[in-house]
């Protein structure tokens, strides 16, 4: 086997794949994932309020097939040789590639204290399946941790019934992504909902139907569960001899240390040319990743530019975020009592970020064109973009006619 | 098949689109940067959301929840995650009014 040979069969492998297909490369292409069935979707997995657990294909067997896309599922590449381009393969076989995509995702952190086996993780559709099976009406969930998959699984185990507990390490919820006025608000919501929080809450150690936590004090719970974010999946790369920081490092063409070996996805830490890393763990980034790594696969020379940009669901409210949304935000957008668009400015002016939380997508199109007025290199004013009467469309027709 | 009366043809703004319910089926009809009119359907093929709430730039509309884009003349799915296309409706203009064969 010769061709391009991608490990992971994840949202940006499969992307990857069918994006270096669509170049109009020629040769072989293997994609290889160490789970079984088709490639899914990994964030219908947390908001599963209806109780069956969606396992949402990225795309159909006629799909790869008609690209001409090899898919050896439940086979885990164990090994690989820079040197000779050879990989070694869970079923005992082995194979060789011409250009190599590590698209290896990432695995879910675990506690480190007693007992810390009881507390399921969440990141396969078996993972969602072991959760919600448990998920009984009048039963008491405990969450650890306060982040997005921990607070979006709190609604739906919540919507099913149970009584939700998040307990967080940190002074607040959603602490490393989202602003914390959004945070703030979600919060909100979240109690409305009867969910309770314990913020400052350190685990001593956890059992099969209860948590101890530091102070001495006992919470019962028949479903224990840690969100506490993941750590990206290096092991393979870091055997090979590849530089890994906090992730597969790679430049802004994807590329890792290795000739002919590239990352992308959860797994990959971007060095921008500016010399800082940034790793993303978001839907967005594994299509947008992919699809450039699958360009470059085939040949192309694309460089990585995309916004980050995110979405959650909790309830009835819809989250995106898309930009730089660290710091204070310099203008605050209220749309309606329950949509605010939040944006923040560079010493410039010009925008970098803008968040958004409202009912159902009303946050969305505002959120959109953001979007687009970054790209453009748009510069405002708090003033302008606090004021809803600014049509944010017509700001960037202006630019682009300038 | 038979053409109903959607809208006014002032009640959509160049580009941009509205929701159109009809007959339990629900629809989007959008008005190009040239002021010509289309008709798809109304959810994304993806998760079946509205695309109502979409931004339309030039001939695309992208989805509210995930940013799928379509083109709105053909519904041609034009961006990941949608992969299944759209249908499109005949739609002419008649008076002011906005008439689709759905
Ligand atoms: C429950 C949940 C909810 C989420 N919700 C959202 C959301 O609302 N919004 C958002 O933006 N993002 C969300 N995300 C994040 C998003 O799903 C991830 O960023 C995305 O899945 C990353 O894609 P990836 O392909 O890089 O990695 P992964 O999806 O992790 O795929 C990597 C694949 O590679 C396989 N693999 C690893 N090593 C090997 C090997 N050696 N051999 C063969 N196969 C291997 C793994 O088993 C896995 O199948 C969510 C994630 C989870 C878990
Ligand atoms: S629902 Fe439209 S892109 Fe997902």
């Amino acid at each position: 086997m010769t061709g391009i040979v991608i490990v992971g069969a994840g949202e940006c492998g499969t992307r990857a794949a069918l994006s270096a297909r669509e170049a109009g490369f020629e040769g072989a292409i293997t994609l290889f994932g160490q789970e079984g069935g088709m490639p899914y979707e990994r964030p219908p997995l947390s908001k599963s309020d209806a109780g069956a657990v969606v396992r949402r294909a990225i795309c159909t067997e006629d799909t790869l097939d008609k690209a001409g896309i090899e898919y050896r599922q439940n086979i885990a590449v164990t090994a690989i040789s820079p040197e000779t381009s050879r990989l070694s393969l869970s079923d005992g076989s082995d194979a060789s590639y011409t250009r190599l995509l590590l698209a290896t995702g990432a695995s879910p952190r675990l506690l480190d204290c007693i007992g810390s086996e009881h507390a399921q993780v969440l990141r396969s559709y078996e993972d969602a399946r072991a959760i919600f099976s448990k998920a009984v009406t009048g039963k008491s969930a405990v969450i650890i941790g306060a982040g997005l998959i921990g607070l979006e699984l709190a609604a739906s185990l919540r919507k099913l019934g149970m009584s939700a507990c998040v307990l967080e390490l940190g002074p607040r919820a959603l602490g490393r992504a989202v602003p914390e006025i959004l945070a703030n608000r979600l919060v909100l919501r979240h109690r409305a909902e009867g969910v309770n929080f314990r913020f400052n809450c350190q685990i001593d150690a956890i059992a099969s139907d209860h948590i101890l936590l530091a102070g001495g004090e006992c919470l019962p719970a028949d479903l224990i569960i840690a969100a506490i974010g993941v750590t990206p999946e290096t092991e393979l790369a870091r055997q090979a001899g590849l530089d890994c920081n906090n992730g597969i490092c790679v430049d802004d063409q994807l590329r890792s240390s290795a000739p002919d070996i590239f990352a992308a996805g959860d797994c990959a830490a971007l060095r921008r040319p500016d010399g800082t890393i940034q790793r993303f763990e978001t839907w967005r980034n594994a299509r947008d990743q992919g699809d450039l790594a699958g360009r470059n696969l085939a040949g192309a020379e694309a460089r990585f530019s995309a916004l980050p940009w995110f979405w959650s669901d909790q309830y009835d409210l819809g989250l995106q975020v898309v930009g730089d949304v660290s710091g204070a935000p310099s203008a605050r957008r209220t749309i309606s009592p329950d949509n605010d668009i939040l944006f923040w400015l560079d010493a410039d002016g010009r925008l970098i970020g803008a968040a958004g939380l409202g009912t159902g997508r009303s946050a969305a199109k505002d959120i959109a064109l953001a979007e687009r007025l970054i790209e453009a290199g748009v510069s405002s004013s708090s003033e302008v973009l606090s004021d809803c009467t600014h049509n944010l469309k017509f700001l960037l027709k202006c630019a682009k006619a300038a | 098949m038979p053409w109903i009366d959607a809208c006014a043809t002032d009640d959509i703004e160049t580009e941009d689109l509205i929701r159109f319910d009809h007959d339990g089926r629900t629809f989007a009809i959008y008005r190009s940067p040239d002021d010509e009119f289309f008709c798809t359907d109304g959810l994304c093929t993806h998760e079946q959301v509205h695309l109502a709430d979409g931004l339309v730039m030039d001939y695309e509309i992208e989805c509210p929840k995930h940013n799928a884009t379509f083109d709105y003349r053909t519904g041609e799915a034009k961006r990941a995650p949608a992969c299944v296309n759209l249908n499109t409706y005949p739609v002419r203009t008649e008076g002011g009014r906005v008439l689709i064969e759905v």
